[in-house]
């Protein structure tokens, strides 16, 4: 494809096509998160942004993580999110700023962090193709295997840290 | 196929959101939904290097991981979340600019 100015740009497959407008989706909400000044529509922007991360693990074939992201961020943590905010109400409208005095500096900070990245990112060699991956309901099969003999230990104490933070929660916000 | 560097623009741009809101954002949820969305970000990296590794058939280490940090940030919410509304109805405020008594 023949852009003005002579910029040669390669024609995206399908695939790639569709990638683009989850991934425009997903940095967009993620923009919209940060920049909202009311922050009902923050958390909003949130929730679509956890759906088009999910997308992007369509994209990536982990399907279970997929469902996992859905589950966990959309049902659990937006839900959570949107309860504080109804819970705590101040700052909700916008009556005031809703950036501290520092946002300047943090905003510069974030965008040569975000041009640095880009080029880290554009430089490397990255390997050009993946391998296949087939037979995905062997593929779940085999991550729920790990979690219960490579990644055991591991898997148990986070089962243990996410008892122990939700009883931690519950103790912390109970009314006295 | 798309490309690993897609994937990994996308987490920088969403890696970088997230460390704006987190620094620059006055309101304690409206930080804590700028790490959300940084740990996203290195969840979208982590499952993307897993996928253009060597055998991501064989080795699924990129996808526990991601799962685990999944977990993990579930707690991470819960427990932040119920600081906020403590702190919210000690002080009434949750402007983190105000909650200043620990600063000497």
């Amino acid at each position: 494809m023949q852009l003005p100015l002579g910029i040669e740009v390669p024609i995206p497959t399908f695939e790639q096509f569709v990638f683009i407008q989850v991934a425009l989706l997903t940095a967009v909400a993620g923009l919209a998160v940060v920049m909202s000044r009311n922050l009902f529509h923050s958390a909003l922007a949130l929730t679509l942004t956890f759906f088009g991360v999910a997308g992007v693990y369509v994209f990536l074939e982990a399907e279970f993580l997929a469902v996992s992201q859905v589950l966990v961020y959309v049902g659990a943590i937006a839900m959570l999110i949107a309860f504080a905010i109804m819970l705590t109400r101040s700052m909700m409208y916008g009556r005031t700023s809703p950036l501290n005095n520092q946002w300047g500096k943090s905003s510069l900070f974030a965008f040569l962090f975000f041009i640095g990245l880009l080029a880290f990112a554009r430089a490397t060699p990255w390997p050009a193709v993946g391998e296949e991956v087939v037979a995905d309901e062997a593929l779940i099969g085999a991550l729920g295997r790990e979690f219960v003999t490579t990644y055991v230990i591991a898997f148990e104490v986070l089962g243990l840290l996410l008892l122990l933070a939700l009883v931690g929660a519950v103790m912390l916000a109970r009314d006295r | 196929m798309v490309p690993l560097s897609w994937y990994l623009m996308l987490a920088a741009f969403l890696f970088s959101c997230g460390l704006y809101g987190a620094l620059a954002r006055r309101n304690a949820i409206a930080m804590l939904m700028g790490i959300e969305l940084m740990l996203n970000a290195a969840n979208i990296n982590l499952v993307a290097f897993w996928r253009h590794g060597v055998g991501p058939m064989e080795d699924l280490t990129g996808q526990a991981f991601a799962v685990l940090i999944i977990g993990l940030a579930a707690a991470e919410a819960a427990v932040g979340l119920a600081l906020i509304i403590a702190v919210y109805r000690e002080r009434r405020t949750i402007d983190v600019d105000e909650l200043d008594i620990l600063s000497g």
